[in-house]
């Protein structure tokens, strides 16, 4: 360690002057705290056409009949927004931002355990990113398929599908890396007296998401290769004319991608259980039982694929059983809830707006979580197959329970990652104004689903008018609510007032360093005594 | 003092094969799902397949199961040599390695070539006329197992190239061997892989 002595330990990673300048000593950089940050950046750009593409389709339905665009460029547009969405945003979006920032200070590391994989990992970001892109931007036509690629239309349509599926393949593969740097790290770099039931819950989190990460994205990579190889050569897996199987696909497919979700929700729900615990005050109610359904989440949710397939064609059987297991998720899921509300009782509770945003990523959580079971029982399921009840429901989960625990997570860590306090009143308006533009844009869609209103379509009936304006109203709503809270931030970064080391009297370990980190993080590792633990209070 | 420099310090021999291991994982998942796909449709398709597996050179594929064979034992004898200090026996085993992953390519060349005379091959109109659709997804999936296999013998190979140019620099030695054993991990994963697939496709009748 000849080296480390002569990085100087009071210089923050911010205003760390290396081999490099300007531009090239960020993205060249495999310190894990810059690398945190490029990801941000590139993530919030992501984010902004995704959100500009979602607000485009809502704008379409705010009027019977072709308002701004036809059925082909609607295809092109949910298409987009949700590739985009998924893979870029929702996936790596709490793991790669504040799982690489924050994982090696909340185990008292200096880096992760491999550096330059992770700098890699965000150009294999960069290039899916690109080739997606560039799937809109060159060829015949956007890819018009929906975010799910499905067989056969995706290797039938005359679109630019290849780029697309290419991207998806190779954001993936940053995903696995990610996952599987993530898990070396915790296994070896946790620091000395930090055993297993030591570790904080987000890292514990992050743990449970990698495993999914490196277990269940490896399938739908060959499942997209399998699918290109169809579209260029024909080699008949999934096309009907040549004896493959479409369904076959539909599996494989859901495969990775339902465990996918839980990629995206396990995290959130380790930053929501890092929040509460620091803004009551107060010992988190039954760590063991949070990371125990954290495990569980992560096990049971590999074998509940089918409930994505409950109309396509599979046997009564299969359909009973992957719809009990789809109920059993429900169990560690609300057993977290229980904790969250149980850490808060006697707390001694501060308003602050990360703590707004934990409230209501519980209530968007909820509603999202209990309409996934109309959806997973079958008889249900039937009736809102398609129909906008499920967007409606995925967005409560995946934008409701993965982006408002984001928005939390960016409030609570603000001060540690740039060194500032953002301003608190224009934060909790921004919060606000967003959770209202929230639940107008969203609800509706429950009640149009449950009329009849199917999803994927720029077009409907007269009787479903009302409620679709009331969710375009909403999108406005919430966009206002997004740029109120990302302009503060912006601003805040620049001029906040200073933040202290600790300003929430947090007891993780990333609060015991400087704000901002320095560079190696810790002067001299840490180390956990007998009756040192993370929620001490 | 750069950063990079300072983690090229930080040498954790036992997280790199954790982290290999995990590779290796992900790996095995992705062969894992075509040997789902391929279970499936020989289960739909049983006498189509044993027609078709019987166009396939069992010598061939013998032949290359014994050179890939021969290839791990040389790098699994190149890792002892390496921690004997014997670092001139290493590279000609890594040699060795490296010259019989060539020969199996170049075997699988001709194999090919000559589906391909046939006019055997994904796409090719010969095969819509004359064979059945158990026949076609046989080779459709033989193409893609094999070739996506013979992707991974070059980047196994591109992984052992490196590692030799580090042995014969001296930057992997003794106490350092995490890259040559990680090569050979990844090398044996390759030549597992092999070892399903040539009785799935040459002998399984």
């Amino acid at each position: 360690m000849q080296a480390s002595s002569q990085i100087p330990h009071d210089v923050s990673y911010l205003d760390y002057k290396g081999k490099y300048k300007g531009l090239l000593a960020w993205i060249l950089s495999t310190d894990h705290k810059r690398i945190a940050l490029l990801y941000m950046f590139s993530i919030m750009t992501m984010f902004f056409v995704g959100v500009c593409l979602g607000l485009a389709m809502k704008l379409e339905l705010i009027a019977p009949g072709k308002t701004i665009m036809g059925a082909q460029d609607y295809n092109a547009v949910f298409t987009v927004h949700g590739v985009i969405m998924i893979f870029m945003i929702v996936i790596p979006g709490l793991p790669a931002v504040f799982g690489n920032f924050l994982l090696p200070l909340m185990i008292g590391a200096k880096d992760v355990a491999f550096p330059k994989l992770n700098l890699f990992s965000w150009y294999l970001y960069i290039a899916g990113a690109i080739l997606v892109i560039s799937s809109v931007l060159f060829g015949d036509g956007s890819p018009d398929t929906g975010w799910t690629f499905y067989a056969p239309y995706s290797f039938r349509t005359g679109t630019n599908m290849l780029p697309a599926i290419f991207g998806a393949f190779v954001l993936g593969f940053s995903s696995i890396l990610t996952g599987l740097n993530f898990i070396v790290t915790i296994h070896r770099l946790r620091a000395p007296g930090m055993t297993w039931t030591k570790m904080p819950l987000f890292p514990w989190t992050l743990y449970g998401t990698a495993w999914i990460q490196l277990l269940a994205t490896p399938v739908v990579g060959i499942t997209l290769v399998l699918v290109s190889l169809e579209r260029i050569f024909g080699i008949g897996v999934f096309d009907p004319a040549l004896g493959g199987d479409p369904i076959l696909y539909q599996h494989l497919f859901w495969i990775y991608s339902h465990p996918a979700v839980y990629i995206m929700i396990l995290p959130a729900m380790g930053a929501i259980s890092e929040v509460i615990p620091t803004f009551s005050q107060k010992h988190v109610f039954g760590y063991k039982a949070i990371v125990a359904s954290t495990l569980a989440i992560a096990f049971v949710g590999y074998f509940v694929w089918g409930h994505h397939m409950f109309t396509s064609g599979m046997s009564g059987t299969a359909q009973y059983t992957f719809s009990i297991l789809t109920f059993l998720v429900a169990i560690p899921s609300a057993i977290k809830v229980f904790n969250w509300i149980s850490t808060m009782y006697k707390g001694s509770i501060a308003l602050e707006t990360p703590f707004f945003w934990a409230m209501s990523f519980i209530f968007v959580f909820m509603i999202g979580g209990l309409s996934g079971l109309v959806l997973g029982a079958l008889a249900t399921d039937v009736y809102v197959h398609d129909t906008a009840f499920v967007v409606a429901h995925f967005h409560f989960i995946v934008f409701g329970g993965v982006g408002f625990s984001f928005f939390a997570a960016i409030h609570y860590w603000f001060p540690k990652m740039f060194g500032r306090m953002y301003d608190k009143t224009w934060a909790n308006v921004g919060w606000i104004v967003f959770f209202i533009g929230f639940l107008a844009l969203y609800t509706p869609m429950f009640y149009l689903g449950m009329q009849g209103m199917p999803r994927r379509y720029y077009d409907y009936l007269e009787q479903f008018h009302s409620a679709n304006i009331l969710s375009t109203l909403g999108s406005w709503v919430m966009t206002f609510g997004l740029a109120i809270i990302v302009i503060n931030l912006f601003r805040s970064a620049k001029s906040g007032a200073i933040a202290p080391e600790n300003p929430w009297n947090g007891k993780t370990l990333e609060w015991t360093v400087p704000s901002p980190p320095p560079v190696e993080n810790f002067d001299d590792i840490p180390v956990y005594g007998e009756k040192d633990g993370p929620y001490e209070y | 003092m750069s950063q990079a420099i300072h983690h090229d310090e930080h040498y954790d021999a036992e997280g790199s094969k954790i982290g290999m291991w995990l590779f290796i994982f992900t790996e095995l998942l992705l062969f894992g799902g075509l040997f789902v796909i391929y279970s499936v449709y020989r289960f739909m398709n049983q006498d189509a397949f044993h027609l078709a597996a019987e166009e396939l050179n069992t010598t061939v594929g013998s032949i290359n199961t014994i050179i890939l064979l021969v290839s791990s034992m040389t790098i699994a004898m190149s890792t002892s040599a390496l921690q004997k200090g014997q670092k001139g026996t290493t590279i000609v085993l890594l040699e060795i390695t490296l010259m019989l992953g060539l020969i199996f390519l170049v075997n699988k060349y001709f194999e090919w070539g000559v589906k391909f005379e046939h006019g055997i091959f994904p796409g090719s109109q010969h095969m819509l006329d004359t064979l059945s659709q158990g026949e076609i997804l046989f080779f459709g999936l033989y193409f893609v197992m094999t070739g996506l296999h013979a992707l991974h013998i070059i980047a196994g190979m591109a992984l052992i190239g490196v590692t030799l140019a580090k042995v014969s620099k001296g930057t992997v030695h003794p106490e350092r061997s995490a890259l040559l054993e990680n090569a050979g991990l990844y090398w044996h994963l390759v030549d597992l892989i092999w070892i399903f697939l040539f009785p799935l496709f040459y002998l399984i009748h």
